[in-house]
């Protein structure tokens, strides 16, 4: 290596710098962040609404709702993870950047996760307790959403790379995320169910880590392809 | 051989070859549907269990078959159009899609009919195969979603080929995960795999109906693919030329 070249920084100071720049944004326009979280608490809300206040039903249906609505909550967010760098051409320069774009495509998933994901997990306890989650239940219900954000984040930035600068998004991206978000879907919330009903339930958690190993190594590389197909 | 597949990828190539490939898939594959479904309707003995009721297989294993297989042929041909630039693959799994959801929704409706006398339900959850063509289903719907949203052909053929990747790693994890998640519910074991071995009887009008099916599949793709290339060709001189030739064809 000849001393003259400009000293090249390594990747992870490219993946930091993408996901500080997105976290900074976000606490500069904090709506973005709680919208989705009162959205998350809202739908938890519609359910003993609708279907009444027996606390056997709810506790029955509690993992389901909680999972359902944290998936939802999560496809909202969504939408505006590559809109704003889009619109203002910045994810442009995110292209034309000598750093590897699958990395930095991680950065903005781990940001999108660290507003959107994290907080979900850390308020589920309070709504899990609406709907008369036993205590020993609630770790295992954030152990599973922390590790089913995850994959919903990393996953959803595939989707949201495709979709991006599509003037039908937001239907479009539910329409392509949906399927593909179902097994994690699957696997949380009837892990959760089992741990509330004494049963086995550490196979739900193997399968929910694996998943997300594999969309964390996986679905970056996926996100740059569609990027740079999306911005052709 | 190389120069074989070079001028298969060429579209007028392609175009004028389907045409003559098409009837060739198109005559087995009725005359062995013809025979699979006398066979299956009248000859096949009942089946001790579920009476007449276990015909309408003829139609649903061919249907799910075909379902998983279109899929794969979207996927591969999107991988193989990502990978070497071949317009034609790109053209193939366009064309594949509707055909794949098509046999995908035709397998869920006989699967349905027949769960019907067998559960005493239209729709069983704890099925997982029926759970997972259900989701087969909406991923053909995004798939295709994807592709109408997307105005640039080459972009739109780029973009959903991709996300047909991606969802080919999904079946076969929505498959296990479906399939735990039913173990939980102690589904019904009255459709078990395969079961004990088959009657020569019923075996072999089925396998005629699955070769059936997938000879006209493949007649049926032959001919959506011959139109989707004239669709993208349509500025081109050799589709001008053949339209306004005295032949027309």
């Amino acid at each position: 290596m000849s001393e003259h070249q400009p000293q090249q920084p390594g990747i992870f100071s490219g993946l930091w710098a993408t996901a500080r720049r997105d976290l900074l944004l976000a606490w500069k326009r904090p709506g973005d962040v709680l919208n989705p979280l009162f959205f998350f608490a809202m739908v938890c809300t519609l359910f003993p609404l609708a279907i009444g206040p027996s606390a056997e039903q709810l506790e029955f249906i509690g993992p389901g709702v909680l999972w359902v609505a944290a998936l939802l909550s999560t496809l909202l967010s969504l939408n505006s993870l590559f809109l704003g760098d889009f619109e203002d051409g910045s994810l442009d320069q995110l292209l034309v950047s000598p750093q590897p774009l699958p990395v930095l495509a991680l950065g903005k998933t781990l940001a999108h996760w660290l507003t959107s994901g994290l907080p979900l997990v850390l308020v589920s306890p309070i709504l899990a307790m609406t709907y008369r989650m036993p205590g020993s239940v609630v770790p295992v219900m954030m152990l599973t959403l922390l590790l089913g954000t995850i994959s919903l984040s990393l996953l959803g930035s595939i989707g949201a790379a495709l979709t991006v600068g599509l003037h039908r998004g937001t239907a479009l991206l539910s329409l392509l995320i949906l399927p593909l978000a179902m097994p994690v879907l699957l696997l949380g919330a009837n892990t959760v169910s089992l741990a509330a009903g004494n049963d086995i339930y550490t196979t739900g958690i193997w399968a929910l880590g694996a998943y997300a190993v594999a969309s964390l190594s996986l679905a970056p590389y996926a996100t740059a392809a569609a990027l740079r197909i999306s911005n052709e | 051989m190389w120069k074989f597949f070079h001028r298969l990828a060429s579209p007028p190539h392609f175009y004028r070859l389907a045409a003559i490939i098409a009837p060739w898939f198109a005559v087995p594959g009725l005359l062995l549907i013809a025979y699979g479904a006398y066979a299956g309707l009248f000859l096949a003995p009942m089946d001790y269990q579920q009476g007449d009721a276990f015909r309408i297989i003829y139609v649903h294993v061919p249907s799910a078959y075909l379902s998983l297989m279109a899929y794969m042929i979207m996927a591969v041909s999107g991988g193989i159009g990502l990978i070497w630039r071949m317009k034609l693959a790109h053209a193939v799994a366009a064309a594949a899609a509707p055909l794949g959801a098509a046999f995908t929704f035709l397998a869920l409706v006989t699967g349905s009919i027949w769960g019907r006398p067998m559960w005493g339900t239209w729709w069983e959850w704890g099925d997982p195969r029926l759970t997972s063509e259900l989701i087969l289903l909406f991923l053909y719907f995004g798939y295709m979603a994807l592709r109408g949203a997307i105005d640039d052909t080459a972009k739109a053929d780029k973009a959903s080929a991709v996300l047909a990747l991606v969802g080919v790693v999904n079946v076969v994890i929505v498959h296990f995960s479906v399939e735990w998640w039913s173990s939980l519910h102690q589904g019904q074991t009255l459709m078990k795999k395969g079961g004990p071995a088959m009657d020569p009887g019923m075996l072999y009008p089925l396998l005629g109906m699955i070769l059936g099916f997938t000879f006209l599949f493949g007649s049926l793709l032959l001919r959506r693919v011959r139109t989707e290339v004239l669709f993208r060709e349509r500025r081109t001189r050799w589709v001008r030329e053949m339209i306004l030739s005295p032949e027309g064809s």
